[in-house]
């Protein structure tokens, strides 16, 4: 037997498969077709769960999607998966689920102690109460608030499961698979177009699976499965079960997560995706999301055994679980009371309705009389009762007399409808409020989107299933495949279905994309708006009345809130957290606004809605990740030499996407060790390094040198060929860009160089220019970064070893001069080989055709063993290019800094116009205190400082006073250690710092400030002797 | 994510595409004639309607050309697209 609380011959489960699984550790059995939540509630648990604030007990209070308490940790181990909600957990053998944020048990639970300090866990609590002392709160507060709330924990080992990710087109998405999107998807799927139907359930059906229902003569649940099979049957049709459409975005893009093999464990379905992100493209999309039920805020309200009517009615049809021995419900309108009836008649264990208004439905109540259901119309439920489970109810008329007690061991609860407009909304879709049915439905959309069925207030199944049919009609028309009949065949008619209130529906007009048609009146839901028990009467009730369960948020809360001065909905909401828990106040958010409302004076379209923003639900991050976990998750890009630095022990850096060696430690060395001994032979025999991964554009056209005089600050008209020059971009707002040398490779043609990582950016921004402000230059840009690989060989030993590589090529300093190139044959192979310094040193940079990179590489290795020549890395590169004052975009620069502040304006044209050149002359770029590029060197030569500190001018303003303001003249932006100068140094932006040379300036740290004196930022052969080379 | 037709590929996925902000605001002919208060208008404002405005794309992972599109920043339905030099459509009403 699968629980005690299990109604013989009802729900739609297997009995003949019982499931063993363990909750908090203890043993239970369930059935297939259980949830964990409808198998818990079989064997009688309703006490799930701790709250988040006050760690009151809390039970099942939904069925579905929107369920706030019966959050669960699920499995142990590498699969674990916290924060799943056990309404929608499907049962599988051997399943293991423990609540989270019980400490030590659920049974017995330390945080109970928090009720007693309730007094202080009020609105706005985490502003207000752990502000003070302010050294309290990393060593007291937030470990204690950290071990007491949070929900579950993270797994602790990598994600064993694998997730897919797939791109889907439709014509026709249908959101939901109950009546109406059932009958809409057959519509429109008849007509032969590409249609997905999407629902987050095992099986198509919705409330037809959840609700007694006949169409047709059949049952509700065999109607559902009659459609669905139906729908399978056509290949133009794709059925997605278990999937939950969770976000609606531009363009009728709509992502949807699947889950493919949860439902039978973890491990039992290996090497199949564990879940899939689906991307849908829809060319026009139905919307049937249906509806929540809403609470009724009243004391104690939050007593496990407290549910929604509507999920009560589901665990007694669907899952054939009855909640308790003894039921009572309270309702304000007449699909509540029609619930209450419903599982009345699955169950058997309802004794009472209270009813909030005079009169209910003539035939509803007829029912109820007939079920033996006894009904107070004019009541009220002020509180109930119960420490881990209710046990009775205070009743009271609407007036506020007493009207006694009455036990109870399960209460069901309606406080209306609040149609799922979630998706809707993101859209986006404007609101409505509608007076009659109490709640915010569809209103103006703004993309190709139709709603039906519950989400469009039809809530009777009739008018559903011809809702749904409508909004099916007015998407073919939309898509010109309407047949004329089409829109008023309703063809699963009024006669056949079992509702009473079913209304034909009206002539649908095909209407343009986004207006909501004339359909069917909505139902009626007979409604009398009740949010608080308390405010209907007019005085404090006893007991906690809670509007969030999941976050702990009370009606107290909201009205302390506005009684603070929090008038927008918006600012409440995060004020008091209501709806900002994982369930996103699917059952709270209307409440609250309203009783907001209320306490401000306002009607409730005046204070809104907040804003709602996908996901709809919870999703991993392991299926957004995709396969895009580990190498997968970013190209890799590396150099043809990348295998001899690999062999070689380099280690490496990543540049962009570029890997680059970033130093060769030497058995034995670190870092440090490493890069002074590159460092050093660089400066006295040689080095090599890999320069490919430079950007480098080819620019060709009768105009490249007009272009290059307009985007670069310094002229190019008149640089020879053969030659080069460095040269400096601005955005047209004059701050720096990049840089890079350029050289004239012909007349009509250059060959630009870029920083690593912003050889696409230069590129774009050059094509932009051309493009779209001068079309009539003749320029053509191409990407070459990829055709060349640059060998940098560098230091005093450079021309022995090139010379030995290209005996034909004159190195000498007259007929190869810096700043030139030349080709030729370098180790047999074409070459052109730059001669530029990027170090102070001699040095050349030899390109060759990709696919000879690592040729090259070895012959440089191999020809420069003789003398000394040792391969460097990008941190080596650095030390050298600082010791010199050369900048690095993105370093020194941070789009804020222009040529001149950086001592660059030598490279700045006063002649020519170029782009950024008119904003040279704004006050603001003129201003004489700016930060400016200076060297630092410390007193104390062992000290390094972080990149990134701030500098003080003064060791008494290192310490922050407020009243002050910021002490900061300028930061750090490049800091090393240099064996060369025997000590620290550093290149800094200092205000008005060149004004500053030979003072001394402070280095904020924790340690305390450390003294740096100002100087130029070149510190290293400052006549520049060294690039020609030593002889 | 938007769904833009390039003027020269067609349909495409907005990740293949970079924004380039707002369109028709030509580079001066001549910056140093204006004032300060007027390059900083080039430089810095920029529209920012609730509504239509017009806006130049181009299809970086495509076929790198630029194009001017003219969308509706609340529900971003493009109601144009054309290529550069070519005159704006007539606004919708
Ligand atoms: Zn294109």
């Amino acid at each position: 037997m699968s629980g005690a609380f299990r109604i013989p011959g009802a729900g739609h489960i297997d009995r003949a498969q019982p499931l063993a699984f363990r909750f908090n550790s203890k043993s239970l059995q369930g059935c297939a077709g259980d949830t964990l939540a409808s198998a818990l509630l079989a064997n009688g648990v309703h006490l799930v769960a701790r709250s988040f604030k006050y760690h009151r007990p809390r039970g099942m209070f939904t069925a579905g999607n929107e369920e706030p308490n019966a959050i669960v940790q699920l499995e142990r181990g590498p699969h674990t998966e916290p924060n799943l909600r056990a309404t929608e957990i499907e049962l599988y053998a051997g399943l293991v689920a423990a609540s989270v944020n019980c400490f030590p048990s659920v049974d017995f639970d330390l945080g109970v102690l928090n009720r007693l300090a309730s007094a202080i866990l009020v609105a706005g609590f985490y502003n207000k109460t752990f502000m003070w002392p302010k050294s309290f709160w990393k060593k007291f507060y937030e470990p204690v608030l950290r071990n007491a709330s949070g929900l579950g924990v993270a797994p602790d080992a990598p994600d064993p499961d694998i997730y897919d990710r797939l791109h889907w087109h439709c014509d026709v998405l249908v959101v939901g698979a109950g009546p109406a999107g059932l009958s809409a998807a057959l519509e429109v799927a008849r007509q032969g177009l590409r249609t997905v139907l999407i629902d987050e359930a095992p099986e198509p059906g919705g409330t037809l699976l959840q609700r007694p229902a006949q169409i047709g003569g059949i049952a509700g649940a065999a109607w559902a499965a009659r459609a669905a099979a139906e729908l399978d049957g056509l290949a133009n049709v794709l059925v997605l079960r278990r999937t939950s459409v969770f976000g609606y975005y531009d363009h009728n893009y709509l992502m949807a997560l699947e889950r493919r093999t949860d439902h039978l464990g973890p491990g039992r379905a290996p090497g199949i995706a564990r879940k899939r992100l689906w991307h849908f493209r829809a060319a026009r999309v139905i919307l049937a999301t249906g509806a929540h039920e809403r609470p009724i805020v009243f004391g104690n309200n939050d007593l496990p055994g407290i549910m929604l009517a509507n999920a009560a009615c589901t665990y007694a049809t669907r899952y054939g679980v009855a909640l308790g021995r003894r039921g009572v419900a309270f309702v304000n309108n007449d699909h509540g009371y029609a619930l209450a009836l419903d599982t009345q008649a699955a169950a058997g264990n309802l004794s009472l309705i209270v009813d909030a208004r005079p009169a209910a439905d003539p035939e509803l109540a007829r029912r109820a009389a007939g079920a033996g259901v006894r009904a107070l119309q004019g009541h009220v439920i002020a509180r109930a009762l119960g420490g881990k489970r209710v046990r009775g109810v205070d009743i009271r008329t609407c007036a506020g007399t007493n009207a006694g007690r009455v036990e109870c061991d399960h209460l069901l609860i309606s406080g209306g409808i609040s149609p799922a407009v979630h998706l809707f909304s993101q859209a986006p879709g404007t609101l409505r409020y509608d007076a009659r049915l109490a709640c915010f439905l569809p209103d103006r959309a703004s993309q190709a989107v139709e709603v039906a069925g519950a989400l469009n207030a039809r809530l009777q199944l009739a008018s559903a299933l011809a809702d749904g049919k409508a909004a099916a009609a007015r998407t073919l028309a939309a898509l010109g495949r309407a047949p004329a009949a089409l829109a008023t065949s309703a063809a699963l008619t009024a006669s056949s279905a079992a509702s009473a209130g079913f209304v034909p529906p009206a002539t649908v007009a095909a209407t343009a994309a986004g207006t909501p048609a004339p359909g069917p009146v909505p139902d009626e839901l007979h409604i009398e708006p009740l949010w608080s028990v308390q405010s209907l009467l007019g005085r404090k009730l006893p007991g906690k009345h809670f509007i969030d369960l999941q976050n702990d948020v009370t009606e107290s809360d909201i009205r302390l809130a506005a009684r603070e001065g929090f008038r927008s909905v918006e600012h409440a909401k995060r004020y008091t957290t209501t709806g900002m828990a994982t369930d996103q106040g699917k059952t709270s958010n209307v409440t609250g606004l309203a009783i907001l409302a209320e306490a401000l004076g306002k009607t409730i379209p005046e204070v809104g809605t907040t804003t709602f923003r996908p996901p709809f639900t919870p999703v991993t991050f392991g299926a957004l990740a995709g396969r895009d976990r580990g190498t997968l998750s970013d190209p890799v890009r590396i150099t043809p030499m990348h295998a001899w630095h690999a062999a070689n022990g380099a280690v490496f850096e990543d540049v962009g996407q570029w890997k680059r060696p970033w130093y060769f430690p030497l058995p034995g060395e670190d870092m440090q060790a490493a890069v002074a001994r590159e460092t050093r032979a660089l400066r006295t025999t040689a080095g090599v390094m890999d320069a490919t991964t430079l950007g480098k554009i080819d620019i060709r056209g009768a105009d490249a040198a007009e272009f290059l005089n307009r985007v670069y600050t310094n002229a190019w008209t008149k640089l020879a060929v053969g030659s080069c020059r460095y040269g400096l971009m601005c955005k047209p707002d004059g701050m720096m860009m990049d840089d890079g040398v350029t050289a004239r490779l012909a007349p009509d043609r250059f060959l630009m160089t870029t920083t690593t990582g912003n050889a696409a950016r230069v590129l774009d921004w050059l094509e932009e220019w051309l493009q779209t402000e001068w079309p009539g230059l003749k320029v053509y840009c191409t990407s070459v970064t990829e055709q060349w690989s640059t060998v940098a060989i560098v230091g005093p030993n450079s021309r022995k070893i090139l010379q030995a590589l290209a005996p034909d090529m004159d190195l000498s300093n007259a007929a190869f001069p810096f700043m030139t190139f030349r080709e030729g044959e370098v180790a047999g192979l074409r070459a052109r080989v730059f001669r530029i310094s990027f170090s102070g040193e001699l040095s050349y940079e030899v390109n060759v055709p990709s696919w000879h990179g690592l040729a090259l590489w070895q012959a440089v290795i191999d020809a420069g063993k003789a003398h000394g020549l040792t391969p460097y890395g990008t941190e080596t590169m650095h030390v050298a290019r600082a010791e010199k004052g050369y900048i690095i975009i993105g370093q020194e620069t941070d789009a804020t800094v222009t040529p001149q502040d950086l001592g660059l304006a030598w490279a700045v044209s006063t002649q020519k116009d170029f782009i950024g050149k008119r904003s040279f002359a704004r006050v603001d770029t003129r201003r004489t205190d700016r930060k400016q590029l200076v060297g630092l060197l410390p007193r104390d030569k062992s000290f390094v400082a972080a990149e990134g500190s701030h500098l003080v001018a003064s060791p008494a303003r290192a310490v922050f006073d407020p009243a002050s303001g910021s002490p900061s003249i300028g930061h750090i932006t490049s800091s090393y250690f240099s064996p060369n100068l025997g000590s620290g140094f550093a290149l800094a932006l200092i205000a008005n710092g060149r004004a500053l040379r030979g003072q001394t300036v402070y280095c904020v740290r924790d340690a305390g400030p450390q003294p740096m004196t100002v100087g130029d930022p070149v510190f290293f052969d400052p006549e520049g002797k060294r690039r020609d080379g030593i002889d | 994510m938007l769904r833009i037709g390039c003027p020269w590929c067609g349909e495409r996925e907005e990740i293949e595409f970079s924004y380039g902000g707002q369109a028709h605001l030509a580079y001066p002919q001549d910056p140093h004639a204006l004032t300060d208060e007027q390059w900083a208008q080039y430089l810095f404002m920029r529209d920012n309607p609730k509504g239509l405005l017009r806006e130049r794309w181009v299809h970086s992972h495509g076929c790198r050309r630029w194009f001017n599109v003219e969308r509706h920043t609340v529900t971003h339905e493009i109601t144009a697209i054309y290529k550069p030099g070519e005159p704006p459509p007539a606004r919708r009403a």
